[in-house]
């Protein structure tokens, strides 16, 4: 068959087919060197999975859609530097599934957060936001308080995260490569089989959400929060170190 | 079905459905097709110019580079915009602008800073996106939190731990944990009330004497022991960051906002009985020297 113009827009099978070939080169192009391209990650200490308690707390994030006005990318900008910080490190959310990323700014960026508030403040902001801050226009989240937190199903989520890569252990061998890769204390909490006692564990370690004898949602939104940024000790790196891997 | 378009003849398609049902040809506009064919020149030139195609586990670097200081010696990278950022943190126009007064600042001490008009001007400019980035959240915009209850009021000369410079450099730097212990559990509830009545006595409140009395006992006593760090005058302690009490300021009990006799001392009871847990986070790994010299100049120079 002559492949005109004609013949193309008459015969919707082939048009099906052609359209599919071209939009398959464009997605090769963009998609497939993200498997093996290898310049872009940067190597940096630190960055390790979230906790059970933290990575609940990020499904609640997720759940109320926090991204749909809160980024976490801080560029490479000036501006951007003063305000908020280090700019964001492609290696700072190799563990995120999804990204944070986002676009979208109503409130302020979250990429480093972590400890620029206590977790007092955190509790009465989400809560109700304009107790401690008049002129915002956030939701209140009140239930975050009220709910206790569901942490029936932590392992479940923990093996799906590790389907996709995360280093989450679930056999003794798994377990001892992270403690090589991020000390005992932390390979701990990685470890599927440990994931309630260690997320109970860490939600008594701390007053998150100003009452212990609870375990809310609160309490793990919070402790995601709290780790947001905090990863990375940049002292320890040269600026010009992170500019080798753009 | 009209023949002319604009004026002009319309040639159609040639193309034929169910014997004569055919198809207009109209080009794209001029206008359009050129800027297409200007967006696609352009795409060519940016892939020259800038990191662009994955090449196996590498991609292509562009042709375009940035040079600046790295430990002393000058590095031209190709075109990326972190090394361009710290270029512009090293000689951009707007960078050298704040450098000078930066130098300047880092260099003067307190008294000059505060005694040099110039310096002082670029301090408050400074300091005040700098407060408003990271401190309002909790002391308000302006120095004023949304409420009595939560966080400190800057803007009065009332300093939970200390108002001279060293020691707010100190709570900036370090941060602190506001802490008095709750007393509803260890003392009950009439004791409670009766230290109450005491506590809004020495800001000379009216309160019911005979309580106040027995609430002085046990302030002033080992049972209570707020003197430990309230200090047996109820003026408060720096050290501590014990609360004065014999002012009419306050910070966690909302007296001020209450309606009557009884709110106060329901207020005042709320934190006795439960004590207060605030907490100032550390800014030192997060703002550096010179930012936090700007910050402690202005937060002093909100509460003169």
């Amino acid at each position: 068959m002559k492949l005109s113009h004609e013949s193309i827009e008459i015969n919707a099978g082939l048009m099906i087919v052609l359209t599919l070939i071209a939009i398959s080169i464009g997605g090769l192009v963009e998609i497939v060197p993200l498997y093996y391209i290898k310049d872009t990650i940067e190597k940096v200490d630190g960055v390790r999975p979230y906790t059970p308690l933290e990575q609940r707390g990020r499904d609640i994030y997720i759940r109320e859609g926090c991204y749909t006005c809160h980024s976490q990318m801080i560029r490479p900008f000036r501006d951007e530097h003063m305000r908020y910080g280090h700019y964001s490190l492609a290696a700072e959310s190799k563990y995120d599934h999804p990204f944070q990323w986002g676009s979208k700014r109503t409130g302020p960026d979250l990429g480093r957060v972590g400890r620029k508030y206590s977790n007092a403040w955190h509790t009465q902001h989400l809560n109700n936001p304009r107790d401690v801050v008049p002129e915002s226009i956030m939701p209140n989240y009140p239930w975050l308080l009220r709910n206790e937190l569901d942490y029936a199903d932590v392992a479940d989520r923990m093996r799906a995260l590790k389907v996709v890569g995360v280093p989450y252990s679930e056999t003794e061998e798994e377990y001892l490569a992270n403690v090589d890769q991020f000390g005992a204390t932390m390979a701990e909490q990685f470890d599927i089989n440990r994931a309630e006692l260690s997320l109970l564990a860490q939600a008594q370690s701390e007053d998150w959400d100003g009452d212990r004898s609870r375990l809310t949602e609160m309490d793990a939104l919070v402790a995601y929060l709290q780790v947001l940024g905090t990863m990375v000790d940049f002292t320890q790196y040269d600026e010009g170190y992170f500019a080798e891997f753009r | 079905m009209a023949e002319q378009n604009q004026g002009k003849a319309v040639q159609t398609t040639g193309h034929a459905w169910d014997g004569d049902l055919q198809e207009f040809n109209n080009p794209l506009p001029r206008w359009w097709l050129w800027t297409f064919y200007a967006t696609v020149v352009f795409a060519v030139i940016y892939w020259i110019w800038y990191p662009a195609w994955p090449v196996a586990d590498s991609f292509t670097k562009g042709i375009g580079t940035v040079t600046y200081q790295r430990d002393g010696k000058e590095v031209t990278t190709h075109w990326n915009a972190r090394a361009e950022l710290i270029e512009e943190m090293q000689t951009g126009s707007e960078t050298m602008k704040q450098q000078a007064y930066l130098q300047k600042v880092a260099a003067a001490s307190y008294d000059e800073i505060v005694n040099d008009p110039d310096m002082m001007a670029f301090t408050r400019s400074m300091a005040k996106v700098l407060f408003a980035d990271n401190c309002a959240a909790c002391h308000g915009v302006g120095g004023t939190p949304a409420r009595i209850g939560l966080y400190p009021n800057l803007r009065d000369d009332a300093w939970l731990w200390g108002g001279d410079i060293a020691s707010i450099e100190q709570t900036i730097r370090e941060g602190r944990n506001g802490f008095m212990p709750a007393f509803g559990q260890v003392l009950g509830e009439d004791k409670v009330e009766q230290l109450a009545h005491y506590v809004l006595s020495l800001s000379g409140h009216a309160v019911d004497t005979a309580k106040a009395d027995l609430g002085q006992a046990i302030f002033q006593g080992k049972e209570g022991g707020c003197y430990y760090c309230h200090t047996e005058s109820g003026k408060g302690m720096a050290s501590q960051g014990a609360a004065n009490l014999t002012d009419a300021i306050w910070t966690v009990a909302d007296v001020p906002g209450a309606a009557d006799d009884a709110a106060r001392i329901n207020a005042v009871e709320a934190v006795v009985r439960n004590g207060v847990h605030r907490q100032m986070p550390a800014w030192s790994g997060r703002l550096d020297d010179t930012q936090i010299k700007l910050l402690t100049v202005y937060v002093q120079s909100l509460g003169i």
